[in-house]
C-alpha cells in the first residue's frame, strides 16, 4: 500500500495525464460575444444620450385661480418631490387604520404652518393637480415606478357628501 | 436603619393612596390632556358600539331596493349585468356567481337558518335586508393573515383594501356570506362613478363598512338615509339612543346567534 503513495495526492497521483486542451473555443467565445451583443443591443440607441427629466406643468385651472400667496402645496415642493409617497401612506393609515392610534378616523391633515386639508388623494391632491397624466404619470414613467394608486382611487373627486 | 411595623404600614398606606389617586391628580392639574390628543375631527359621528336595526314592519320591497341602490351608488359597487361597454358583457351565470354585494335581500329561510318556531308565519315569508353584521367576535378578523380586516373600537369591522391579498379566508370564515371577492376589475361595470369613494381592484375582498367614511363626515350610513326610517343606526352603548329605544320597544331577532359571533344587526319582526 505504502509504495503506491507517491506524494500528498495519494493513489490518484498516478492517473494518466490528459492533455489540457480547450475544445470548441471559437464556438464558445463566438457564442458569448453574440449573447453580449444581443443583451446590450436595446441599450445602444440611447448610448451617450442624456434623457432630460420631464417638465412638470403646474398650471392647472385650479392652481391658476389661486392667489399667488396660496399657490403652495401642503408641504414645500422639494420635500414633496422626495417624500410624497410616504405622506400618502401616512394619510392612508390615518384615514383607514387610525383606530390603532385611538381615534376612529383622522381625515384632517394639518401642515406645519397650520393650514388644514382633507387627507385624500382624489379630493385634495388631484383637485389642484388635475393633470394626472402630466403631474403623476410622466415622472413615474421616467423613473420606472408603477404605483397602483389609481387602480382604485378615482381621478376626479369632490361631491364627497352626496347622498344618492 | 430599622423600620418598625407601624412605620412600614404608614409608608405603604401613603404609597397606595398616591397610586390610587394618581390619575385623579393628573386630571385635576391638567384636565382633558390625556383624551385631547386622541380626538377625532369635529363633526364626525362617534360611538362606543355602533349597531343597526332593520325594522321589518316598515321595510317593504321598494324601500329595500332604494337602500340597496343608495349603497351601491356611494360605494361604486359594480353591476355585472350592466357593463358600460357591451364588449364587457358577461355570462348570466358568471354575473350571479361573482356578484359584489354589500347589502342585499334574502328570503327568511336563507337568512335565518335555525328554525325559530316562535315567530309568526307571516315573518317566514319575508325578504330580509342583509348586510355585514359587524360581529363583536368576528371570525373574518381572526382568520385574516394580513390584518386587512380589523375590528375598530367602536365595533365597526372595517376593511383596509390596501392590505388585502385576496386569500379569501375571510369569505370562508364569515357565516353570513357578507363578503364578496373581486374576480375582475369592477370599473367597467360601474355606470356612474361616485367620486367620494374609491372603486376596488381585481383581487380584493370587500363588504359593508357601516359607511365608516360617511360617519367620519357626520353622515348616517347611505342605506339608513335612503330607508326613510325603516333602518335605524346608532350607539348601542348609549342610553336613549334610537337603536336602544327601538330595541327596548319591540321584539327583535339576529342572524345565527348560536354561532357566538354576536352579530350587531337586529331585525324587528
Amino acid at each position: 500500500m505504502d509504495d503506491k503513495i507517491k506524494n500528498e495526492f495519494g493513489v490518484f497521483a498516478e492517473r494518466p495525464q490528459v492533455e489540457k486542451k480547450f475544445y470548441g473555443a471559437k464556438y464558445i467565445f463566438g457564442g458569448l460575444i453574440i449573447f453580449l451583443i444581443l443583451v446590450f443591443l436595446p441599450l445602444a440607441p440611447n448610448l451617450g444620450k442624456t434623457i432630460p427629466a420631464p417638465e412638470r406643468k403646474l398650471d392647472t385651472p385650479v392652481i391658476q385661480k389661486l392667489a399667488a400667496k396660496d399657490r403652495k402645496c401642503v408641504m414645500p415642493t422639494e420635500w414633496m418631490r422626495a417624500n410624497h409617497m410616504q405622506m400618502l401612506v401616512d394619510w392612508r393609515d390615518n384615514v383607514v387604520r387610525s383606530d390603532e392610534k385611538g381615534a376612529p378616523n383622522i381625515r384632517e391633515f394639518v401642515t406645519p404652518d397650520g393650514r388644514k386639508f382633507l387627507a385624500s388623494l382624489t379630493n385634495t391632491c388631484l383637485d389642484c393637480h388635475s393633470n394626472k397624466a402630466q403631474f403623476c404619470d410622466q415622472c413615474h414613467n421616467y423613473v420606472a415606478v408603477v404605483p397602483n394608486c389609481f387602480g382604485c382611487h378615482l381621478q376626479e373627486g369632490k361631491k364627497l357628501a352626496e347622498v344618492k | 436603619m430599622g423600620m418598625d411595623r407601624r412605620e412600614f404600614i404608614r409608608i405603604s398606606g401613603l404609597a397606595a393612596l398616591l397610586g390610587l389617586g394618581g390619575k385623579g391628580a393628573f386630571e385635576l392639574l391638567r384636565p382633558g390632556q390625556v383624551e385631547a390628543a386622541l380626538q377625532t375631527e369635529p363633526g364626525a359621528l362617534t360611538a362606543k358600539r355602533w349597531a343597526m336595526v332593520v325594522n321589518m314592519k316598515k321595510l317593504d320591497e321598494a324601500t329595500a331596493e332604494k337602500c340597496i341602490a343608495a349603497c351601491n351608488r356611494v360605494h361604486n359597487i359594480p353591476n355585472f349585468n350592466e357593463p358600460i361597454d357591451p364588449k364587457f358583457k358577461l355570462d348570466p351565470d358568471v354575473t350571479k356567481r361573482d356578484e359584489i354585494k354589500w347589502i342585499w335581500t334574502e328570503h327568511y329561510h336563507n337568512a335565518f337558518v335555525e328554525d325559530q318556531t316562535n315567530l309568526p308565519e307571516k315573518v317566514k315569508h319575508m325578504a330580509f335586508l342583509l348586510l355585514c353584521n359587524h360581529c363583536d367576535n368576528p371570525p373574518c378578523v381572526r382568520v385574516c393573515p394580513t390584518k386587512a380586516t380589523f375590528r375598530r373600537d367602536d365595533g365597526i369591522v372595517n376593511m383596509d383594501m390596501h392590505r388585502c391579498i385576496g386569500c379569501r379566508f375571510c369569505m370562508a370564515g364569515c357565516p353570513f356570506g357578507a363578503r364578496s371577492f373581486n374576480w375582475r376589475d369592477p370599473r367597467p361595470y360601474v355606470k356612474d362613478t361616485f367620486p367620494g369613494y374609491p372603486t376596488r381592484e381585481a383581487g380584493v375582498v370587500e363588504k359593508c363598512t357601516f359607511c365608516a367614511e360617511r360617519l367620519a363626515q357626520g353622515l348616517m350610513p347611505a342605506c339608513v338615509e335612503a330607508s326613510g326610517g325603516a333602518m335605524v343606526f346608532g350607539d348601542l352603548n348609549q342610553e336613549n339612543s334610537p337603536v336602544r329605544e327601538i330595541l327596548q320597544k319591540y321584539y327583535s331577532i339576529r342572524r345565527k346567534v348560536h354561532l357566538g359571533t354576536n352579530p350587531q344587526v337586529y331585525y324587528i319582526v
